[in-house]
């Protein structure tokens, strides 16, 4: 198979576009999918100091390499859940690929903090622990790009991600959900950092073979605890689809943000006020962090 | 051939030649799903496997959020 733009030999068929490219060729393709992403959201710009959510996995560090090489001004921020070996390796992955390109890196050790890791805290909480482990993120990546002063945390969500998770909230109707699913997330005039996903528009496969072509190391096995979560039957459906008919995800998740929100939007301000706790910025009178971290006991 | 798969992580052993898009489909792997790489190089579905190299068959997906 040849590429598409230059005929030099193809490492990758995407049948959603109808093309096979060469390394080069796909590597300039990702680079601009990302920029488009930026641009036409808004996401950030060049002036902006950009937190990047680190897992270790290929899509965190995929989004790194790009918004380097797009020379953006960034650090990186891994949380170490405390999972044993799989967040031993998983750091492990993140600090060699932070050392050998001379990034910034900051890490957040679980265990270290709260003595316990993500498992342990679910557990002592009786919550699911995707759920828990969801809360302890969003509250860090705020908390941390707040206090360090940075406007902007990306994570890594690709168009899978994405689609899937439209997915689930299209057939549970969560209409709260529906409204607030977006590849930007506003900073509320200050109150919160903004949390963008610059890697919306590029397939989960494509993310991947990215990586594998630029000899990104990541971790390959799945979180230990996201085993029979929802989101990987949901992925696998839409893969299904997405092989019957080339450009499924595409469509749907692209085509839900194309559309007007006023259909489902219930526009109810929220009133923020300081955790009483931690002081992060909450509608109740104690955030959901400090109110999971108070159910662990000491 | 040698075949390495995940989840479980193993190896296999086929008969080859074989090309890379009837290797997925006799796996019963989708192609949306996978990337393959042949010695360390990512390869398309036209491409046949010779019988004396290594393949990785590599799933793309992870979990979570
Ligand atoms: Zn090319
Ligand atoms: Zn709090």
């Amino acid at each position: 198979m040849k590429c598409r733009q230059c005929q030099k030999s193809a490492v990758i068929k995407m049948e959603r576009h109808n093309t096979s490219l060469c390394g080069g060729c796909f590597n300039l393709y990702v680079h601009d999918q990302v920029d488009r992403a930026i641009t036409e959201q808004k996401m950030f710009d060049h002036g902006e100091q950009i937190l990047v959510a680190i897992s270790g996995g290929k899509d965190s560090l995929a989004l790194w390499d790009v918004l380097i090489k797009l020379g953006y001004r960034t650090a990186g921020l891994h949380l170490d859940l405390g999972i044993e070996a799989y967040s031993e390796v998983s750091r492990k992955k993140v600090e060699t690929f932070a050392a050998s390109r001379g990034l910034d890196l900051i890490v957040h050790p679980y265990k270290e903090a709260y003595g316990l890791g993500v498992i342990e805290i679910a557990e002592e909480t009786a919550r699911p622990a995707c759920s828990a482990c969801g809360t302890m993120k969003r509250y860090h990546f705020n908390r941390i790009a707040m206090e360090r002063g940075f406007p902007v945390v990306a994570t890594g969500h690709n168009l899978d991600d994405e689609a899937s998770r439209l997915l689930g909230n299209v057939l549970q109707w969560q209409e709260e959900y529906l409204e607030k699913q977006s590849p930007v997330l506003s900073d509320e005039g200050g109150t919160w950092a903004r949390k963008v996903k610059p890697l919306f528009r590029l397939a989960e496969r494509e993310i991947a073979a990215y990586s594998i072509l630029n000899r990104i190391d990541y971790i390959v096995d799945e979180c230990p605890m996201s085993k029979g979560a929802k989101m990987l039957l949901y992925k696998d459906i839409l893969n299904r689809l997405e092989e019957a008919s080339p450009g499924t995800k595409h469509k749907f998740y692209l085509g839900f943000l194309k559309r007007p929100r006023a259909a489902t939007a219930t526009a109810k301000p929220v009133d923020l006020h300081p955790c009483q706790s931690c002081g992060q910025p909450t509608p109740g009178a104690v955030c959901g962090f400090c109110r999971l971290m108070q159910r662990v006991t000491p | 051939m040698k075949v390495k798969l995940y989840h479980p992580t193993r190896e296999i052993i086929l008969k080859g030649p074989k090309q890379v898009a009837v290797l997925l489909r006799e796996l019963n792997l989708p192609k949306e799903a996978h990337l393959v790489i042949c010695g360390d190089e990512l390869v398309t579905e036209d491409l046949v496997i010779p019988d004396d190299q290594t393949v990785e068959i590599r799933p793309v997906i992870s979990g979570g959020e």
